[in-house]
């Protein structure tokens, strides 16, 4: 295009080197601010201030007893807490690591040894594993059965059996006292 | 525009397939453009790049958006406060309305100074008339959507103007409504609606593009293109021209996004709406103004009703009212007299319909809603009438026989 | 060109004037911080206002659209928030038990509003609601010109206004008569940042802090705006060069 108008143009070869800067310069400057201001609409799209600000969650440990686990909500995703048992976390320990699919060791994955805190969320394509409920089917290391895929997961939420690539994740928590744990 | 052959191999095998960049080539590089085209000519093309902005925003402000009687001023105020940048997204939105509407109003009063409506272009003229009116309606929907006072008002009450409609008027509202009154339905549909039209009007802006480049553009001289020495290529002498345009017209319309956002606006809309409390003043958005102005101004429901549609409907016509062979108003020393009374008219109608119907704004809205319809059987006899100026005999040469030359208005802008 | 540009302007300038002239009696503009291209708020004039409005305004209205999280802004600290906010109470649950029950409010809840709904506001205050005011200064015609002059607009009634019972005069309330008794006297609040807290102190901080709860965007607007308006002016500069240089043969 600017080839054509160059044989139109009868200024001087100062004239023409102008033009060209001009047009370069503004081609420049427009792609530039356009591409600039895309962003906002892009970041509409990401997590807004309210969706960030409720990204903690306080839970209150008391009412579980040993044995048993609870569901809570953070971030729209199911959270596994479970009062793990002496012998739960017996076997949890004594794995040996060159057994596992994603090496890691049971006391990297908790903080207090009877409080295994997880997100309930298979690491094959999504689904929720069972065992949270006494008679739900946990699978043959005691820990969660996935029943989508057949993924199998340990007292420590780390994958034996199945297609799932991964152990189950830990996310960020603190123990705001022995009873109460935030998580997020 | 089979006749175009690319370099590129790549191009030519596509282009052999689905012609697209025939079509490009032919239709918005080589299109051969009147070489005297003014700054006003730049509205059309920023008007389809206000319809481009308007799609864009509203498609990201509809992600954060809830149509619900109970959830949608809220969810509005979260996209204000909490979504990221979502503040700037709607006043993008809600100016970007007002700016498109300016452009729009250009474009049609240039088109009827330079009497763009004449044959060959009827049917160029009906298009973008129809392109106006689903602009309207799109417009009235969207700004129920936030749910304020004025939203919920300013829908009842155009809503109810269908009640005017004899016999099955109180049907046809009660059909809108889907319902007994504006409630949670209404805002469903609207919404519905106003997310559709604007592809509807995507479509329009196609067509109306379809027939300009069959009739080709007018120009301010009015006559007819000659040859190739009273064209130009649109690209890149109109690209350019149209960009920097956008650049002028961007710096108003972000001016007021970012340092006057609410100046449009009514401050009642920011409280929310509530069914049992009408408030003081109902205005509509600045654009209907005029409109509104003629509705009041017939004592008469369904009267008032036609008048304000009759006020649209009208333009329709106008090919056939106007009986002027000549079309610019440049040669027409009549006519260019009555066009901008016509536009002062528009402009004290609206002022007019901002105001309470009270006092002398009665009289006043009655006589200058009169002045408006008189517009169109005047129209009819000043070209009947009229001694028009000589024309040119050429774009490229506008060398008049006459004596006007040196003292006519200089036909072609120097910009 | 310039016969395109005069009338542009002067299409503009009507447009502009419409609402203009469509506005009611003028306020006395009050010359707030945050005008202008350059205005920003005044971070510790909105502190000091959420001060009065916690001390005084919470105790009859709302601000349902304003969170705790949002005064961080003002440069409180994460506890310090925490601590405001927990001086509320808000209902949650249910919890195992099937009960809803009373919490500490936290930084992602909303300012607690002092009646649990319209009714209950309205019984408290003799049958009228006081209202939001997170949207205050945008709801009103004048903004915060309205809001300062109402505040301050409280005077004895002219002679021949009969005034209902409960009711009090004031000259800037559309129709004078309002149910809300003069809310700020000279020290009606200490300033925790000594400011000496006049009548018309406490007025000008609480308006800006309802202007900010209106609209928070503002001082991101400003700075954004300020940019890119200068990056429009170039890009439309280099654009004009060009346009003309390219049609220089043309002419």
């Amino acid at each position: 295009m600017a080839d054509s108008l160059t044989s139109a143009s009868n200024g001087s070869p100062d004239d023409q080197s102008r033009r060209d800067f001009l047009l370069y310069a503004s081609t420049a400057v427009g792609v530039t601010g356009t591409g600039l201001a895309l962003w906002p609409f892009i970041h509409s799209m990401n997590p807004s201030a309210d969706t960030l600000a409720m990204s903690s969650t306080e839970v209150d440990l008391t009412p579980i007893a040993e044995g048993q686990a609870i569901t809570v909500t953070w971030r729209g995703k199911p959270v596994f807490i479970r009062h793990r048992t002496a012998a739960e976390i017996d076997a949890a320990s004594q794995v040996t690591l060159t057994d596992l699919r994603d090496p890691e060791s049971d006391e990297t994955r908790v903080k207090k040894p009877q409080w295994l805190i997880l997100v309930g969320i298979c690491t094959h394509l999504g689904c929720i594993p069972l065992g949270q409920k006494p008679s739900d089917p946990r699978g043959e290391y005691g820990g969660w059965y996935c029943p989508c895929h057949g993924s199998v997961y340990d007292t420590s939420g780390r994958i034996r059996q199945g297609p799932a690539p991964a152990n189950l994740a830990v996310p960020n928590y603190t123990f705001l006292s022995d009873t109460s744990v935030r998580i997020g | 525009m089979s006749s175009h052959k690319f370099e590129n191999k790549v191009i030519q095998w596509l282009d052999d397939r689905l012609p697209i960049f025939s079509v490009l080539q032919h239709d918005a590089i080589d299109y051969p453009t009147p070489r005297n085209l003014n700054y006003w000519w730049n509205f059309g093309s920023l008007a389809g790049i206000m319809l481009v902005i308007m799609l864009l925003s509203g498609i990201f402000l509809a992600m954060a958006y809830t149509p619900n009687v109970n959830l949608a001023f809220g969810s509005v105020e979260r996209i204000m406060r909490d979504v990221n940048y979502g503040w700037l997204l709607r006043y993008l939105h809600m100016n970007g309305a007002t700016w498109f509407f300016v452009v729009v109003y250009i474009h049609i009063f240039r088109g009827l100074y330079y009497g763009s409506y004449k044959a060959p272009r009827e049917v160029l003229w009906w298009l973008g008339l129809i392109i106006y009116l689903v602009m309207m309606g799109t417009a009235f929907m969207g700004y129920c959507l936030p749910w304020g006072q004025l939203s919920f008002w300013g829908t009842t009450v155009i809503t109810n103007l269908f009640s005017a409609v004899p016999l099955v008027g109180d049907a046809v509202t009660t059909w809108l409504w889907g319902g007994f009154s504006v409630d949670n339905p209404t805002l469903n549909r609207f919404f519905a609606l106003h997310y559709l039209l604007p592809f509807v009007l995507f479509a329009l802006v196609f067509l109306h593009l379809v027939a300009l480049h069959t009739t080709k553009s007018n120009n301010p001289l009015g006559i007819d293109v000659k040859g190739p020495q009273d064209t130009l290529p649109f690209h890149p002498y109109y690209t350019i021209k149209d960009l920097f345009g956008l650049g002028i017209l961007l710096m108003f319309y972000l001016g007021f996004v970012f340092y006057n956002p609410n100046y449009f606006a009514e401050p009642t809309n920011y409280i929310p709406a509530n069914p049992l409390v009408t408030p003081p003043h109902i205005v509509p958005e600045w654009y209907f103004l005029p409109f509104y102005a003629i509705l009041r101004s017939v004592p008469d429901k369904l009267g008032g009703v036609i008048a304000m549609f009759g006020a649209i409907v009208i333009f329709f016509f106008l090919p056939w009212i106007d009986s002027s062979k000549v079309r610019s108003a440049t040669f027409r020393p009549i006519y260019k007299q009555i066009f901008w009374i016509f536009v002062i008219d528009c402009l004290v109608l609206g002022y007019i319909g901002s105001q309470p119907p009270e006092g002398i704004m009665v009289p006043l809205g009655r006589v200058f809603s009169v002045a408006y319809f008189a517009f169109f059987p005047l129209l009819w006899v000043i070209g009947k009438l009229e001694r028009p100026k000589p024309l040119p005999q050429s774009i490229a040469a506008p060398v008049l026989k006459g004596s006007h030359a040196s003292h006519s208005d200089k036909p072609k802008e120097k910009a | 060109m310039r016969k395109f540009l005069l009338s542009t302007l002067a299409a503009g300038l009507m447009v502009a004037a419409f609402p203009a002239l469509a506005e009611e009696a003028a306020l006395p503009h009050q010359p707030w911080p945050w005008l202008g291209v350059f205005g920003q708020y005044d971070k510790a004039q909105l502190k000091r206002g959420l001060q009065v409005f916690r001390e005084v305004c919470s105790n009859c209205h709302s601000l349902k659209l304003v969170a705790y999280r949002n005064i961080g802004y003002f440069g409180f600290t994460d506890d310090e928030i925490k601590d405001i906010a927990a001086e509320k109470q808000v209902q949650d649950g249910p919890n195992d038990q099937g009960d809803m029950f009373m919490r500490p409010a936290r930084p992602s809840d909303r300012f607690v509003p002092p009646f649990p709904n319209d009714q209950a506001a309205r019984v408290a205050n003799n049958g009228a609601l006081p209202p939001d005011l997170s949207l205050m200064t945008k709801a009103r015609p004048g903004g915060p010109d309205y809001v300062f002059a109402l505040l301050t607009g409280f005077t004895d009634p002219p002679k021949n206004f009969t005034l209902p019972d409960g009711m009090y005069y004031n000259e800037a309330f559309p129709g004078h008569q309002i149910s809300m008794p003069p809310p700020v006297a000279d020290d009606a609040v200490t300033y925790a940042d000594g400011t000496k807290a006049t009548k018309e102190q406490i007025v000008k901080d609480v308006t800006a802090f309802l202007n900010w709860s209106a609209e928070p965007e503002l001082d991101v607007r400003h700075s954004l705006g300020l940019k890119v308006m200068l990056f429009l002016f170039v890009l439309t500069a280099l654009l004009y060069a060009l346009k003309r240089k390219i049609w220089a043969d043309v002419h």
